[in-house]
């Protein structure tokens, strides 16, 4: 055929926008922001910028409802990191945040890239990264492509952490099917600033010099966070290789080292690091935060590649970079600072008063105008790129299912194919050995040994039995941290599970005597244009709302994460929740081991119980009669602070909350984790996995002196606590005996009148934990 | 009493260094990797961390650093240097010590609490422990299998060159040679080890026995500056 | 003055335990070959050397190679003019 017949049979070009990412809506709403069409470079940047990773289009509405005003709070919602005063002029910063997508396509990077991201965000507030926490969810273990994710990840997590510096102390592993396709890496930073060091990440001041430190920039992650977090997974998904970004802990390290000592010698007048949509993001948002413009002179950028377009420099992902708003009478002193560490620090911009982002090829004169000659490639205001980006309503519908289903992640054919399983029934200490060994309860330490949890010498606890606890050096305090997600309810019921994490989070905290401070979270969900997963997402909002206004939690800042399905299906509703919490008086923290022999043991608190969602179902399925247990927010209030104030007191020998596996496996780390056995009584009803192994909440495992108990049950019942004395710390056997009416399993074919009694060597409960995981996982122990 | 502890770009254990120094009675010093000037320090500390990101080969291009030729002319005054984790590859790589320290056999990262027989208590960095008592400390590390060819494995044990071994009952974590975890040169004033006596200086951190490796340091500055 | 190209390659010495190598090795049946054996890892670096001839660039890169690119306690290395870069 002619060419002119072939031009015609062909299908026509698909549009530029559409290209990009963008719909057709999109784009008339860009139109209109501008007052005319864009142009192909402006379009690059409407794009990356109103992508859902970067703008939070469908998120934003309703995170205006989670509670951000608190006791302390100076940095919240909006900023890089949440910061909280802690006294004596010192500040806490902290903050979560994801990197699934990238982390689904190259798990090393991807979980690498991950860490850098947040410690940098941690740095720009003018704080020192001191301690990392890593939320993983994969789906089951004895998948080939879920073992190479999880050994990919753990070792970029490390890899990472370990070569900046800073320790990781603490996380969560959960496998569950659901997150076969889409895994969850959610990293949580905590650093520490003093607070007159506290910088924004604001543009002020026109006629200030815009600065670009840190690595060269490249063409890494082009549409990376933004395009793979903005879309759902399919077999293309591996030609999407090339876009994830690439790390380099080391220049990061420097990075760190140059921005603090800038921060602390007051050079600089606003701090931006650069992560998703690069240059563009960090220049719309300080501008817009300020109120001011900046005009990007692009030929100053450093390249490490050659032959990039100017859209290519804008939106590139290259890691390590930060930008600093610097007055012109400092720029000389930044750059020897910069140049001390070893990296390139260079004026890229001037910040201007027009409100606008500029971009000009050609160079910029001595006053910050366009040289002449020079070429203004866009322009576009600040707060069309951010505050003013383009905002979804989306629809919600509840999804249709029975009350009382099984959670998504329970597969019935578990019963019959896993070998050596009990079936509901069997004997209590048999059904115990099995969730210690299950891989969702069991000894991390596969894990947390490729992390570096000491450097630094202020970790005092790492998280392996609870929250990790890090002393503030020249202060008697200690800062406590832990992260939670409750995700197996939230399958059944997404508001509870995730009001459930808030409570689970804090209890973490309180536990060890410490009082929480703020909340941050990470929400992670489907397709927010399938109104059943967007239905998911705004209970979830309720959820932590609800959560935080009872305990009176700030939520100073965090991330959302949408699109995290695939042609299987979504994952199971997961809202990451963070907490860091104050011990006024480091020596009277409290650890979860038992300490002595003849140490009494309860069980203080109490809630509605219920099986659904807990380990145990999962394992020996859930009937339809099942219900997720319920939560009294009222109550777990209570119970945090009775808690809080028996360690101040000094009442308590251990303490350990009660969440997965239930009361057994609470009981049974105490004794494994102390070597010590105990003797307790507990009563049952006619469903014993209730009480032995149901995941209800506000509850937690204490243990005092015989001298102490009288106090603490009367600190407790000063505050309407119930406390159950259950047993004594002794011998090297975990025994339970069961009181009540009804029989089970196979005390039942007996005839005997109870359910047999759980009671087991420790040395068999310590065996059962420490080889779950590397037999789940296939690896060497 | 000044103890010197360099700073590469990369090192992330000299903070917890200097106040470890400071710890044992000490006035620290951070040394700059780029002057080739010890500032007056009388015992040295290259420390721990990922200087120059490890990178071609773990202590390789810190031991080209500038700071490492006033180091070299301290050691062979019979100035004490220590290297720690990191310290002790860049030291391995420089020839101040001797082997060299290979990926651990797991090929893995590896962070555990270790316990450690100190084989010689004469030495300026170990004459603060008891003899017969053993060390706890942390390891952090991806490549400290400690490696030499038998015959020099042999000559280093001939002339007591071993000064910590790993011991049960949390054994060898990296697969090392003989368990060896420690080397002094053949002088007795140069010493590398894998483990972080830093970081175990204090009981609120889990352990204060590597306080007695830091006091030993010390004390041992002390009394050759007095001589 | 010329621009001479060359290629260090750097093996661990015979006898010197591989474990890289060997894990590698150890993969290979997920490969479906399991006719691979002898797997060995080490290290190439290509530079580039402006000198008045082939014999003093080759001299400088005979020194960094000694000296740095390869640890002569456990690393053998052979220094290549380079052809064509890998990429």
């Amino acid at each position: 055929m002619t060419a002119v017949q072939a031009a015609v049979a062909a299908p026509p070009p698909i549009p530029l926008h559409r290209l990009l990412g963008l719909t057709d809506d999109e784009l008339a709403a860009i139109g209109a922001r501008l007052g005319r069409a864009p142009n192909d470079l402006e379009l690059a940047m409407f794009s990356v910028m109103w992508s859902e990773h970067c703008s939070y289009k469908s998120s934003r509405p309703w995170l205006r409802r989670l509670p951000g005003a608190g006791r302390g709070v100076v940095a919240g919602q909006g900023e890089n990191a949440g910061v909280i005063s802690i006294g004596d002029g010192l500040a806490v910063a902290f903050k979560l945040e994801s990197h699934n997508h990238p982390s689904a396509v190259e798990p090393y990077q991807g979980a690498a890239t991950g860490v850098g991201g947040i410690l940098r965000d941690i740095c720009t507030m003018g704080a020192r990264p001191i301690a990392v926490l890593d939320a993983l969810k994969f789906g089951a273990p004895d998948d080939e492509q879920t073992r190479h994710l999880v050994r990919g990840v753990v070792r970029g997590v490390g890899g990472y952490g370990n070569c900046v510096g800073v320790p990781t102390v603490g996380g969560e592993l959960v496998f569950d099917p659901s997150y076969r396709d889409n895994p969850l890496v959610n990293v949580m930073a905590v650093g520490l600033l003093e607070e007159r060091h506290l910088t924004r990440a604001a543009a002020p001041g026109p006629g200030n010099a815009v600065v670009l430190f840190g690595s060269a920039t490249g063409r890494d992650g082009i549409g990376g966070a933004s395009v793979l977090a903005s879309a759902t997974f399919d077999e293309t998904s591996a030609a999407k290789r090339p876009t994830v970004q690439v790390g380099d802990p080391f220049a990061e390290k420097l990075l760190i080292e140059a921005s603090l000592e800038l921060i602390a010698a007051g050079l600089v007048d606003g701090l931006q690091d650069l992560g998703a949509a690069g240059i563009t993001c960090a220049v719309s948002e300080t501008a817009d935060r300020a109120g001011t413009g900046i005009v990007v002179d692009l030929d100053a950028i450093p390249r490490r590649e050659t032959g990039m377009t100017p859209a290519e420099v804008m939106i590139s992902e290259s890691q390590e970079r930060m930008l600093a708003i610097v007055r012109p009478a400092r720029v000389a002193e930044v750059a020897a600072v910069c140049r001390r560490w070893g990296i390139t620090a260079t004026v890229i911009g001037r910040v201007t008063d027009d409100g606008a982002i500029r971009v000009v090829a050609g160079g910029l004169d001595g006053s910050g105008r366009p040289a002449a000659g020079a070429a203004e490639l866009a322009r576009i205001p600040a707060a069309a790129l951010t505050s003013d980006a383009i905002v979804y309503q989306r629809e919600t519908r509840p999804p249709v299912h029975e009350r009382g289903a099984p959670a998504p992640g329970v597969r019935q054919e578990l019963i019959e194919s896993e070998p050596g399983l009990p079936e509901r029934g069997m004997d209590p200490g048999a059904v115990l050995l099995a969730l210690l060994g299950h891989p969702n309860l069991c000894s991390r330490a596969w894990v947390t040994t490729q992390y570096d949890e000491t450097v630094g010498a202020d970790t005092v606890e790492a998280g392996e039995h609870g929250a990790a606890v890090l002393r503030v050096r020249g202060t008697p305090w200690g800062l406590v941290m832990a992260t939670d997600a409750c995700a197996a309810v939230a399958a059944l019921d997404p508001y509870l599970g995730a009001a459930m994490a808030v409570a689970e989070c804090t209890r973490n905290v309180a536990v060890t005597g410490a009082r929480p401070l703020g909340v941050t979270d990470c929400l992670n969900y489907g397709d927010p244009g399938r109104p059943e997963a967007f239905w998911a997402f705004t209970e979830a909002i309720r959820g932590v709302a609800d959560a935080c206004r009872a305990l009176e939690m700030p939520v100073t800042g965090g991330n959302v994460s949408f699109y995290n399905e695939s042609a299987r299906g979504a994952i199971a509703p997961t809202a990451q929740i963070g907490v860091v919490g104050l011990l006024e008086d480091i020596d009277r923290r409290v650890g979860p081991v038992f300490r002595s022999a003849g140490d009494v043991i309860g069980l203080l608190g109490s809630t509605t119980p219920g099986l659904a969602g807990s380990v145990y179902a999962g394992l020996a399925g859930a009937s339809l009669d099942d219900r997720p247990p319920g939560l009294d927010l009222a109550r777990e209030r209570d119970l945090q602070a009775v808690l809080i104030e028996a360690a101040a007191q000094g009442l308590l020998a251990s303490a350990q909350d009660v969440s997965g596996g239930g009361l057994a496996v609470a009981l049974a780390e105490g004794c494994i984790w102390s070597g010590l056995g105990a003797q307790l009584d507990l009563a049952v009803g006619s469903t014993p996995a209730l009480e032995l192994f149901g995941e209800a909440p506000s509850r937690a495992v204490v243990s005092t002196t015989p001298k102490a108990w009288e106090r603490l049950a009367d600190l407790a019942a000063g505050r309407g606590v119930p406390l159950e004395r259950m047993g004594r710390v002794g011998g090297d056997r975990l025994r339970i005996r069961l009181i009540g009416l009804a029989a089970t399993g196979a005390a039942e074919e007996r005839g005997a009148g109870v359910a047999d009694d759980v009671d087991v060597p420790v040395g068999a409960l310590q065996h059962a934990w420490a080889a779950g995981l590397p037999r789940a996982l296939g690896e060497a122990a | 009493m000044r103890v010197g502890v360099v700073v590469f770009p990369g090192s992330n254990c000299d903070r917890d260094a200097l106040h470890a120094v400071e710890l044992a009675g000490g006035e620290p010093v951070a040394l700059w990797h780029e002057e080739p000037d010890l500032h007056g320090a009388q015992v040295v500390i290259l420390p721990g961390g990922f200087a120059y990101g490890d990178y071609l080969r773990a202590g390789v291009l810190a031991r080209f650093s500038p700071v490492m030729s006033a180091v070299r002319d301290h050691a062979a005054r019979g100035g004490l240097v220590l290297g720690i984790c990191n310290g002790f590859q860049v030291l391995a790589e420089a020839g101040l010590v001797p082997g060299a320290l290979l990926r651990n056999a797991s090929l893995r990262f590896e962070h555990r609490w270790v316990r450690l027989t100190v084989e010689r208590t004469d030495t300026p960095f170990t004459r603060a422990v008891p003899p017969g008592m053993t060390l706890r400390l942390p390891v952090a590390h991806g490549e400290g299998n400690f490696f030499l060819p038998e015959d020099q494995l042999d000559a280093l044990e001939a002339r007591r060159g071993v000064v910590f071994r790993y011991a049960a009952p949390e054994g060898n974590p990296n697969g090392s040679a003989r368990d060896i975890a420690g080397v002094i040169d053949a002088r007795g004033t140069v010493c590398g080890l894998m483990p972080h006596p830093e970081r175990a200086a204090e009981p609120l951190l889990g352990s204060a026995d590597g306080l007695l490796l830091m006091r030993s340091l010390v004390g041992s500055g002390l009394a050759s500056a007095a001589a | 003055m010329t621009t001479f190209r060359f290629v260090v390659a750097v093996m661990p010495r015979a006898g010197i335990l591989d474990p890289q190598g060997r894990a590698v090795e150890g993969s290979l049946p997920h490969l479906q070959a399991t006719e691979v054996h002898d797997v060995r890892v080490g290290r190439r670096i290509e530079l580039a050397v402006d000198a008045a001839d082939g014999g003093s660039a080759r001299s400088i890169v005979d020194r960094l190679a000694a000296e740095l690119f390869a640890n002569p306690l456990i690393e053998a290395w052979r220094v290549e003019p380079l052809e064509e870069p890998v990429a």
